[in-house]
């Protein structure tokens, strides 16, 4: 219990001090995390709703890819961005193995799943005719598309928040393609597993509450923005 | 998807790259030999040297160094790959071996630091003060007291199996070994919960002594000296490889100036230092 | 479809201006015709002309779209305010502000939701969502309005009440509507023709009296309540009047026939009167037979009175008439109907 509380007398003492280092590192956190919630919402988000919104043959199956995909092991997804951009990789050439960049594409693969199977069933869940309705009003393909956006912006930001939380917590590829490399590509996840490989218990616990701080606010805020009414 | 859709799609995708491309500092997405990857071991990161010594580096020279910290197994797999350009670690047998396969060039010796064997005061197995660490294995063997293994496959991991095979112990199996797979820090905090014997290196001890309640119960043997050479990844094999950066960076650590600070690195802390610089010397010499 | 033959419709034709109404029971396929009308739906074969043109491209086809409008039997609204989604149609033709102000109030004004505009569309009853449907399909000026059965989902009073309105603003604008409803009331009601369809195909297009009077075989007459079809062969005929002989009654009607035919006839059951005794002499009906009440069945307004009179009729009866004449069932009664009551379709063998 007492590792708990020093945790937390260490964590806001890092935090009033402006400790750069710890700042430095969350700063990281939300940048590399937030660009990946990014990517994978316009990703994930334009490809869940064309897939809900269409017939084709196979259909089935990519639902179903699509929803074993929202349970991917975030390590499994680092060991193959690894090979991926390793020196001698099909992706070598970009030299972007332990780079944050690197840390953004595996966050991305992680969390567009997730995004995309949410947002598939969000959008799935409005009324069958609601789409009939809305080209009868004369809405452009572009339009109709946008409007049963805007009616299923419960769910879909659900999603939103789904796919942040997955990569914020992330630790396992973002070791492996980042190098955990101080000052550069060290972030939250990565610096709380080195420090308790260290035994410093007290830094990682205060590590810990600091990641849970960001989450929190990020999520309010998120949670703000999806349970306001709309305006006139 | 219609046409409308699919531009403006491409149109906002590349802006959200150009953001991310951001959030890559300048540094590293710069010229390509600017980047050295030494590839090195987690005890030697958390000792925190590499911290004090890869700064003064980076400045006097211009590299970027990216410290990736694995285990001892990984780091040398990594320069057999060509993925690192330099390694520093500290497992002679495999290090031989590495050069002997052509891997590795101009191996050179940097430091060493010792293993030390520590255990609860109490001292069930009664090792406290022995000079042969092979000898103190025995008597933990025979009197069946809990040894905590990290059995990682770590360099302490394996000059601790290379003392229970030097003791002629099959350690593995029996009720009194057991293996937790994680780090010194953490290992050494399982040993001092339970009350376990367990080899650890001094550096790490040192940093955690002041909560852990273990005490050093046998130290000074040979076969407890924990060396550390330098080996740059072979660029013949590799071309690839950043090989000056790799030379630059391997002369750096055992010029005088790194030398002379590896000599006092630790003491402010620990009262007494974490490594002890040897470069230039041989390494059958050492601790003689 | 999936390849299953859902429409076969040889051909339709609707005049600007006009209500026509589809009916038909539940599977006969008027949503689908409607959405395939409205474009929704693509057709495998077949095309549709709007005001003389084809419509087969894709700029073509919003035109189209942006000329009709379309409500449903749910009403679908926005998660938003009445007023944003009556105004929802003019955004989408990127209408400006000051524009669709004006708009949306004459609209929710005409259905009478003006006082409603800042609710949320969440908190309205069941009419009031219809209404708000409605004005947005409105609001939107369109030359054609598709009508997918608005009224179904609505308990009576507030049906009726929605009826005269939408009555009202479809006279008032001149709004060409193509309807479909499986209630004849509100086929009659509301239309100027009334098309019925059956498993796909439309078997009728008419007037409601020519549909509703004249119908063109046993479903169509059945499906708009005409209760009482038999079947006969024609024995005489004279004076412009044949007989048919059916259940060895003769009965009179009017229509064009050979002696010989079989024929089907329909009679609308508010066309047979009851009465304590014969009445040849009483009423100028041609027929008057006498039978037994088989059956009494209240329908909310009237009483629908099964009898046999050698063949079956089924006559409608106020609760006035019930009185009057105390029927109950097993009691013996005199019914009449006029010969040009009688609806004849040659039967096809």
């Amino acid at each position: 219990m007492d590792i708990i509380v020093e945790g937390i007398k260490q964590a806001f003492m890092l935090l009033f001090t402006l400790d750069r280092e710890v700042l430095g590192i969350t700063w990281l956190s939300l940048k590399i995390s937030g660009s990946a919630t990014f990517l994978s919402m316009f990703i994930g988000v334009s490809i869940g709703t064309a897939v809900a919104l269409s017939q084709f043959p196979g259909r089935r199956l990519v639902v179903s890819l699509i929803n074993t995909g929202m349970g991917l092991p975030p390590v499994v997804v680092g060991l193959f961005v690894t090979i991926s951009l390793w020196r001698h990789g099909p992706l070598g050439f970009l030299e972007i193995l332990y780079t944050p960049t690197a840390i953004v594409i595996a966050q991305t693969v992680i969390a567009t799943p997730i995004v995309m199977g949410i947002s598939l069933a969000a959008i799935q869940q409005l009324p069958a005719n609601l789409k009939l309705q809305i080209l009868a009003l004369g809405a452009t393909r572009l339009q109709m598309v946008w409007i049963l956006v805007k009616e299923a912006r419960l769910p879909l930001l659900a999603a939103i928040m789904a796919g942040f939380g997955g990569v914020i917590s992330e630790v396992g590829a973002s070791i492996m393609v980042g190098g955990n490399i101080k000052g550069y590509s060290r972030v939250l996840t990565t610096a709380t597993v080195m420090e308790t490989g260290k035994g410093n218990f007290d830094i990682a616990m205060a590590l810990s509450i600091i990641l849970l701080l960001l989450a929190f606010t990020i999520n309010a805020i998120l949670t703000h923005i999806q349970q306001r009414e709309r305006p006139r | 998807m219609s046409r409308h859709k699919k531009i403006g799609l491409i149109a906002v995708l590349m802006a959200v790259l150009t953001l991310v491309f951001s959030v890559t500092p300048a540094a590293a997405v710069s010229h390509k030999q600017k980047n050295i990857i030494l590839s090195t071991t987690t005890s030697t990161q958390d000792s925190g040297l590499l911290d004090v010594l890869i700064p003064i580096f980076e400045k006097k020279t211009g590299y970027f160094v990216k410290t990736i910290a694995v285990g001892s197994g990984q780091a040398m797999a990594m320069g057999q790959k060509g993925e690192a350009d330099v390694l520093l670690v500290h497992s002679p047998a495999a290090e031989k071996k590495f050069i002997a396969e052509g891997y590795g060039i101009n191996r050179r010796l940097v430091m060493h630091n010792d293993y030390i064997i520590v255990g609860p005061p109490s001292d069930p197995a009664g090792i406290k003060g022995m000079k042969s660490a092979v000898e103190a294995f025995k008597k933990i063997a025979a009197a069946n007291s809990v040894f905590m293994s990290r059995g990682d496959n770590s360099g302490t991991h394996s000059k601790e199996r290379d003392i229970w095979k030097a003791a002629g112990i099959n350690a593995e199996g029996q009720k009194w070994y057991q293996q937790t797979g994680l780090g010194m820090g953490q290992t050494l905090a399982v040993a001092a919960e339970k009350k376990t014997y367990t080899v650890a290196d001094r550096g790490t001890y040192l940093a955690l002594k002041k909560n852990l309640g273990l005490d050093i119960l046998t130290e000074g043997d040979t076969i407890l000296l924990n060396i550390y050479n330098v080996i740059e990844v072979n660029p013949a094999k590799w071309p690839k490889v950043n090989a000056a950066g790799a030379k630059a960076f391997a002369d750096f650590m055992v010029s005088s100036q790194t030398q002379n600070i590896i000599k006092t690195f630790g003491v402010d802390k620990f009262g007494s230092p974490l490594f002890f610089p040897d470069a230039g010397k041989k390494e059958d010499r050492l601790g003689k | 479809m999936g390849g299953v033959a859902v429409l076969d419709i040889s051909g339709l034709s609707v005049a600007g201006g006009e209500i026509l109404c589809l009916i038909g029971p539940n599977g006969a396929g008027k949503s689908t015709f409607l959405l395939t009308l409205a474009r929704l739906l693509k057709s495998s074969k077949g095309d549709i002309a709007f005001k003389g043109k084809r419509i087969n491209s894709n700029h073509s086809l919003l035109t189209y779209r942006r000329n009709l409008s379309m409500a449903f039997q749910e009403p679908l609204l926005f998660d938003t305010t009445v007023f944003e989604n009556i105004a929802s149609g003019l955004n989408i033709r990127g209408m400006n502000k000051s524009e669709i102000q004006g708009i949306v109030e004459e609209y929710a004004e005409r259905f009478g939701i003006r006082h409603l505009l800042d609710r949320s569309a969440k908190k309205l009853s069941g009419g009031e969502a219809q209404r708000t449907s409605l004005a947005r399909a409105f609001a939107v000026k369109p030359e054609i309005v598709f009508l997918d059965e608005p009224f179904s989902s609505l308990d009576p009073p507030t049906r009726e009440s929605l009826m005269e309105d939408v009555d009202r603003v479809l006279r008032e604008t001149k709004t060409t509507t193509i309807m479909a409803t499986h209630d004849q009331v509100e086929a009659l009601r509301l239309s100027d023709r009334i098309a019925v369809m059956n498993r796909g195909s439309i078997v009728q297009v008419g007037t409601p009296e020519q549909v509703m009077n004249h119908p063109v075989d046993e479903f169509v007459a059945s499906f708009v309540g005409m209760e009482t079809i038999f079947a006969g062969a024609v024995t005489k005929i004279y004076d412009g009047v044949f007989v048919t002989s059916v259940a060895g009654r003769d009965i009179e009607a009017v229509g064009r026939v050979a002696v010989g035919d079989m024929v089907l006839c329909f009679i609308r059951p508010e066309n047979v009167t009851l009465s304590m005794e014969n009445s040849h002499e009483m009423t100028s009906a041609r027929n008057s037979f006498q039978g037994k009440i088989i059956k009494i069945i209240p329908m909310g307004l009237f009483y629908k009175v099964q009898l046999d009179c050698g063949f079956p009729l089924v006559a409608y009866v106020t609760h006035q008439s019930m009185e009057n004449l105390s029927l109950r069932e097993q009691k013996s009664i005199f019914a009449s109907f006029k010969a040009t009551a009688v609806h004849v379709v040659r039967k096809e063998k």
